[in-house]
This record gives C-alpha cells, structure tokens and sequence, in this order.
C-alpha cells in the first residue's frame, strides 16, 4: 500500500527524461548526429593506430606530393607519407591534449570556484584577483608566453591551455555555489552536523554539474582550437609526429604551389572534432537549461 | 549635473585599470623569472665559465631578493626597457614599435569588417526568425567558432590567390614593386591616401584583404551571435512592447527601442572579442607572412629569444587592457542610464 504511491511518481520523471531527450533530439537532428561523430572521434583515437593501411610516419610508403587516389585515400606528402594514416593516427594525440587540458582546468578551477563561492570574503577576493589577472591578458597570447617561458614541449602545452581555460570554470562554480550557500537543503545538511567542507563538495558541488558539464563540452572545442594553433606556431608537439596542428603548418608551405590536401584533411579534421563538442555542448545545453535555448 | 557623474565614472573606471595594470606586470616578471634552468647560465652563453656566470647574475641584478628584482624590472620597463632582440640584434622596444603598426592596422580593419557586417546580420536575424537570414547568421556563427583561423587562412589563400588569382602572393604588406608611403600613421592605406598615391592604396589594400577577410570571419561569430541574442530579448521586453502599443513607427522602435538597448550587452562581448582577435592575429599575420609583432614573436620563439617574446606579451596584455578601457568607458558614455540614477 504504502510503496505503490512511493514509486509512481518516480516512474514517470525517468521516462519523462526519456521522453525529453527524444522531443530535443527529434526538434534538432544535429545533436543525434554529433554523438554519432563524438563515437567515432573516440574510436579513432582508441583504435586509430590499428586500422590505418600505413605507418604514420614511415616516408616513402609511396611517391611524394601526389593527390588523394585509392591506395592514399588523403594523397601523400612531401616526404611521403600517407596523409589518411597520419590523420586518423593524430586523433589520440590532439584529444589527449585538449582531454587532459580541459580535466585539469575542471578540477582546479571547480575548486577554486567553489570554496570562493561557499565561503566568500578574502577566499573569494584573492582568488577572483587571481582569476582577473589571467583574463587581463589575451589568453591565446598567454599561452604562447608560459610554453615559451616553462619550455617547449607537450606537456607544457596542456598545462598552458589548462590555465587559460581555469577562469571559466572557476567564476561558473563560483556563481553556481554561491547561489546554493544557504539553500534549505543546504541548511539541512549543515544542521545534521556535516562538516562545511562536507557540506560544500557532498552536497552543493554535485548540484553544479549539469551546467558543468555544458561548459566542459563547449570548452573542449576551444582547447582544441589552441592547442592545434599553437602546434601550428611551433610550439610543443614536434615533427615527424603526427598531429592537426602541426600538418596544416607543414602542409602551408604547399598551398601557394596547389598541394590542397596537405591542409584540407587535417584542417578538416580539427573543424569537424570542434564542431563535434560544440553540436554536443549545445544539445546538454537543451537537455539542462531550456531557457538558454536559441 | 549628468556631466559630473560620468566624469566621476571615466576617473573611477581608470583606477580600476590599476590593479589590473599591476598584475600583467607581475605575471610578466614571473615569466621572465621562469626560465627553464638558470637564466644567468643562459644569458652568459654556451661558452661561460663559473666566473663570468657570477658577473652576468651580477649584471642582470639577478642576486637580488624577489621584490628587489621586481623593482629594478619594472623602472626598467617605465623607460621603455624591454632588453635586446638576440636574432636582430636591435632592442626589443624598437623592434616592437616598428611591427606594430602592420599588427593594429590588420586588427582594427578587421574589427571594423566584422562589426559592420555581424551587428545588422544579427539584427535581421532576430528581426526574422527562421528565414534565410536567420539561417545564414547561424551557419555563420557555427562556423566562425568551428574554423581554425590558421584553416580559413590557408584555404582563402588556395581558392583567391591559386585556383582564381585574385589576390597577391602571400608575401606581407606591400607587393615588390611599391615602396612603402611615407610614413604618418604607419598604416599603409592611410599613409597612402595622405600621399595621394592612388595606385599604392590599391596595392596595400589588396594585400590587407585576404588576413583581413579570415580574422572577421573569426570574429564575427560571437558578436553576430551576441546582437541576435540581445535583440530577441529586448524585442519581447515590456518597453518596446508599449512603444509599439504608443503606436510608435516600427523602424523608431527597432532603433530607438530596441537596438540602443541591445547594444550594451554586444559592447560588453567585444572585451573577449579582442581577446580572441588578438591570439587569432598572431595564426594569421604567420600565414601571410605579415610583418607585424605576431609573426616577430613566431621567429622569436623558434629561436627561443625569450627577452622578445616577453616583450611582445606584455605589450599583447597592454593592449588589450587599453581596448578594453576604451570599450568601457564608450560604455558608460552611451549607457542612457547613467546620469538619471542622482
């Protein structure tokens, strides 16, 4: 008796999910189709090395700079390799970078965030000083002046792109703790005798993810975007590896000659992964907060 | 009355410039001091011995504490003391100051170029919803933040210089044939148009069009996106909806009404804006073998001149908070609200 009015009304909200996520998918198709292109993001970069026909970095796996045919699928380079291998292989690399970039500035900027948040005062004035001085500065500039100055190399490109991203994260976790401070569920919690960092990461920072998590997806393009542009200057990754950036950088010496390819696919690679989390940042954006909707 | 407070608001928005000034400073020192190794050992070379270490840290003041140190870097740079560009050989100061204007030239048309097609692109687009216009702003927006600018770039440079020779070659800002106007402004056209030399404008521009063309491309996104966004909500606001019940003509309510209002929130993007345009301008001006401070950076960092690329930061950073100074304070300035609030 007691348990049938207990779970009918829970019946109804997880297939009202359901039932939402079918009504977003169906009003825009795009989101559908860009977790189908994130699944196949995510196979590349898992499995990329093992289906590719040729070893990404071996030259001469067939004549130099000729165009896309049916043994290259992507054409050669000038050294030739195999454009296809190389661009597929390159998935891992790239999303690792943005992936670890992204994780840390999540991580950090969600802490800092959220203690300025809950307890305000100098907390909240150091740390929003802090964040102020990073956004005073052009952040793709930034990011060039830390590689250049911790060193040259592929961690120090995660580590700039992460710091350049910390203040999104932070200032979002701040607002969203600060709005839930004194909240009744809240109150509860602290009334229970859970202690106040208890009470601030076990029960308001788990309320904070949904808006979270559309701000991860849509900052991942952007990871993306510098990381690729700075490989394109120089910095961090080195040839012969392979990856987006560092292609289309190779690939510019080419263009004025007519070689399109050396820049088309790998260029196409990076635009289609951005616009894959942006698709997808925008479609959790629905599914979390209808009124944003445009 | 009105006059004061704003005066009030200009004086109280440049103080705030203040902190903000102070930290790029310490960010920029903290760089510097961030070598990897010993940048003593760096700076005396690969042939130095223990001694001659000693005397460069003696030098370079680099014995001192901290805050000692921080002193000494900043009365440096209120001389204009950025220390010396190894790969030219010239100061840092010098050498910046002659790329900048190829760099603010290049950015400001393009800021003007996306500004000009992105706000009335949005405010048709949130004028009719779910037409063409609409569509195009979106697809627009889409791609804009999906491109990379170093993409765009290179594939403008395919279509209109290889497959359609429209445009020069990629090889900076002035074909071989011209010499360069004398110089006023430093910007090409301009300094061209002040010379009266019609043919050198034409060749400048021509050079400026394809760089300028792919940072609008990028630009014009977020601001497209922002007027659209800001003229839907002010569209269906309380306010216009009396003015239309006033029996106001539709054009003073778009304009009057409604784009006035809308523009505030466009003014306040166009801080990230820059911010954007600014990394964008070193992919691009790098593309086009443009001879701004982007592409000086570029050819410092491969030679690791640490002393240029910290110089070019932190007139990147200065830059971008004076930008940003000049959109606030047009923001209290065309704010309506300001001034009735006494």
């Amino acid at each position: 008796m007691t348990s049938s009015p207990a779970t009918s009304p829970a019946a109804p909200t997880r297939e009202g999910h359901w039932h939402h996520l079918r009504y977003i998918m169906a009003e825009n198709p795009l989101t559908g189709i860009s977790f189908a292109m994130f699944i196949g993001l995510i196979i590349m970069a898992i499995f990329g090395p093992y289906l590719v026909p040729f070893d990404p970095v071996a030259t001469g796996a067939g004549p130099a700079l000729k165009p896309p045919s049916l043994t290259h699928w992507f054409g050669t380079d000038h050294l030739g390799r195999d454009v296809f291998s190389r661009v597929v292989v390159a998935t891992r690399l790239d999303l690792l970078i943005s992936v670890s970039a992204v994780a840390l500035s999540f991580v950090f900027g969600s802490i800092i965030g959220s203690l300025s948040g809950y307890f305000g005062g100098w907390t909240d004035r150091i740390a929003g000083r802090f964040m102020d001085t990073i956004m005073a500065f052009p952040l793709f500039v930034l990011a060039m002046g830390i590689v250049a100055a911790a060193g040259n190399s592929v961690e120090n490109i995660v580590y700039a792109t992460a710091i350049i991203n910390l203040p999104f994260y932070a200032r979002m976790a701040r607002a969203e703790v600060s709005i839930r401070r004194n909240a009744g569920f809240v109150q509860a919690a602290r009334l229970s005798g859970n202690s106040e960092l208890r009470v601030l990461f076990g029960h308001i920072f788990p309320n904070t993810l949904p808006p979270m998590m559309v701000q991860i997806s849509l900052n991942m393009g952007w990871a993306i975007l510098n990381a690729a542009g700075l490989s394109f200057i120089g910095l961090g990754v080195q040839p012969p590896t392979p990856e987006w950036g560092i292609m289309v950088a190779e690939g510019a010496n080419f263009i004025i000659s007519g070689e399109w390819w050396l820049v088309v696919f790998p260029g196409m690679a990076l635009m289609l992964a951005v616009f894959t989390f942006n698709l997808i940042g925008d479609g959790l954006r629905d599914l979390v907060d209808p009124q944003r909707r445009t | 009355m009105s006059l004061g407070v704003k005066s009030r608001r200009v004086l109280n928005r440049l103080l705030q410039a203040v902190p903000t000034i102070f930290g790029i400073l310490v960010v920029c020192f903290l760089l510097t001091r961030a070598l990897p190794g010993d940048p003593a050992a760096y700076f005396a070379g690969d042939m130095a011995d223990e001694a001659s270490i000693e005397q460069v840290r003696e030098n370079l003041g680099l014995n001192q504490s901290m805050p000692m140190q921080f002193v000494s870097y900043v009365s440096d740079l209120a001389q204009g003391d950025l220390g010396v560009a190894i790969s030219t050989g010239q100061t840092v100061t010098q050498e910046l100051a002659k790329r900048l204007p190829a760099s603010l030239e290049l950015t400001l048309a393009a800021l003007l170029l996306s500004l000009v097609i992105a706000i009335p692109l949005g405010v048709l687009a949130a004028t009719r919803p779910n037409t063409w216009v609409d569509h195009l702003c979106r697809f627009l927006v889409t791609a804009g933040v999906s491109l990379p600018t170093f993409f765009t770039g290179l594939a403008l440079l395919y279509v209109f210089y290889y497959l359609l020779g429209w445009a020069p070659p990629p090889i900076g800002r002035l074909d071989m044939m011209f010499l360069p106007p004398e110089t006023v402004t430093g910007f090409y056209t301009i300094d061209s148009l002040i010379a009266g030399d019609w043919a050198l404008f034409k060749a400048s521009l021509a050079q400026m069009a394809l760089p300028v063309i792919t940072l609008a491309l990028f630009t014009l996104a977020p601001i497209a996106r922002m007027t659209r966004a800001a003229m839907l909500q002010t569209l269906s606001s309380d306010y216009v909806r009396t003015a239309r019940a006033a029996g106001l003509s539709g054009r003073r309510v778009l304009v009057t009404y409604a784009f006035r209002n809308a523009l505030l929130p466009v003014v306040t993007t166009l801080g990230m804006v820059f911010s954007f345009v600014l990394g964008a301008n070193v992919l691009v001006e790098k593309v086009f073998a443009w001879p701004g401070i982007g592409s000086f950076a570029v050819e410092a960092l491969v030679v690791s001149d640490y002393a240029a690329v910290q110089g070019f930061v932190l007139s990147m950073a200065l830059l971008f908070v004076s930008l940003n100074l000049l959109i606030d304070l047009a923001y209290t300035l065309i704010d309506p609200r300001v001034g009735e609030e006494e």
